[in-house]
């Protein structure tokens, strides 16, 4: 065989072996896309709910709550960035670590110093080539989040957020992760998350199952102890749950991206294998005629050597 | 009598029950609260333990929750927990 011919036999068998793999991972993707689509619906009555009570509570009181009121100065801002565990997923991690940039970049120019909670090995990878730093980090389970994970982010967020300045407390915090929108399309999204802003209907999919608009008029509630109390014990809940929505919606975002890199993975590898094919068989070919034409060269200069 | 109760039970993960109902007992901060058809608007913080349901159709059912609320509103009692499970 001649070496031409091997190089590209090598090339080929290698080709087929990336494509088993990468088939593989889209199939087990695009599975998983199923399941975290019905865990983001199944948790929606839970955000729905709590966001409601929410919104009741903050409608009908006058409470000033220091979760939900704007401070006079804001030195610090902290961004909770949310990419995943794992990567061969296309520019999944890179997007949203791109826009955490950039909304850095613009918490910088209005003075604000910005600190940095990190979700998933890529971001704590990305910022730990760079050498930066960051008040905390999870790994591990981006692609399965469980409440408990969420309720930990939360209570952090929150403790950071009641510190003082003197003691490295933050004066407002952003999420940044990917949407799910549809099995083609993941947007970064950015979202205040602390002060809070309440509003209803500022989940999409929440809005979208409750069907109803967010100027709806809500009967006079009686508070059990009070108001203050209600108020008290529900924010924190809307923080995790928020947070909670955020890790769902990326994980769902995270399984479609993956699909989506896997599958042009898996045509490339179908393209190389059939070019590499026919260069093969040319190869093969032109060896073929090589030999026969020495051989004929050769009988030739037999019979005229006579 | 007033037009039954809706109930649902929602735990962070999925809802874990919903159905008619005519009386609702929980466990509030305060102290145990019953809710029947027509209930004044109410938005209560549940202390941990059990919420009793009695359904339409005659059937009792207990749940455990922690960590939660209870809101009521039109007949319409939601009743959200971090944790929740069906006891029986």
């Amino acid at each position: 065989m001649g070496a031409q011919l091997r190089v590209y036999r090598s090339k080929i068998k290698s080709a087929q072996t990336t494509k088993k793999i990468t088939r593989a991972m889209e199939l087990i993707s695009a599975s998983r896309i199923q399941k975290a689509q019905q865990r983001v619906a199944a948790s929606a009555p839970y955000s729905k709910a709590i966001t409601r009570a929410v919104s009741a509570v903050a409608t009908f009181s006058n409470v000033d709550h220091p979760l939900t009121s704007e401070r006079e100065k804001l030195d610090t801002a902290a961004i909770v960035i949310f990419t995943s565990d794992r990567g061969l997923a296309g520019a999944f991690s890179s997007s949203i670590l791109k826009e955490a940039e950039q909304l850095a970049e613009l918490l910088r120019s209005e003075g604000k110093k910005v600190e940095y909670f990190l979700v998933g090995r890529k971001a704590v990878a990305y910022f730990g080539f760079r050498k930066r730093s960051s008040l905390k980090i999870w790994t591990g389970g981006t692609d399965q989040p469980t409440f408990e994970t969420a309720k930990e982010i939360g209570d952090a967020v929150v403790e950071a957020y009641n510190l003082d300045d003197q003691e490295g407390g933050v004066d407002e915090i952003h999420l940044v992760y990917n949407r799910f929108v549809s099995m083609v399309t993941q947007v970064p999204e950015v979202v205040r998350l602390l002060p809070l802003e309440i509003v209803e209907g500022d989940v999409p999919e929440v809005a979208a199952v409750s069907g109803s608009g967010s100027n709806e008029v809500y009967p006079l509630y009686e508070f059990e102890p009070d108001a203050a109390t209600v108020l008290d014990a529900l924010l924190p809940i809307y923080v995790e749950s928020r947070i909670y929505n955020a890790m769902l919606q990326s994980a769902a975002a995270e399984h479609a991206a993956r699909q989506k890199a896997m599958k042009s993975a898996s045509d490339n590898a179908d393209n190389l294998i059939r070019d590499y094919t026919r260069l093969a068989n040319n190869a093969r070919q032109s060896e073929i005629t090589q030999q026969i034409s020495e051989i004929v060269g050769g009988a030739d200069a037999l019979a005229s050597a006579k | 009598m007033a037009a039954p109760l809706t109930v649902s039970i929602v735990s962070a993960d999925q809802q874990i029950w919903a159905g008619e109902a005519t009386m609702v007992v929980a466990k509030t901060v305060e102290g145990e609260i019953g809710i029947l058809a027509g209930h004044e608007p109410l938005l209560a913080i549940l202390a941990a333990g059990e919420v009793r349901v009695n359904a339409a159709g005659g059937e009792r059912l207990v749940a455990r929750a922690d960590d939660g609320f209870l809101s009521v509103e039109n007949n319409v009692v939601t009743i959200v927990a971090r944790d929740a499970e069906l006891v029986k």
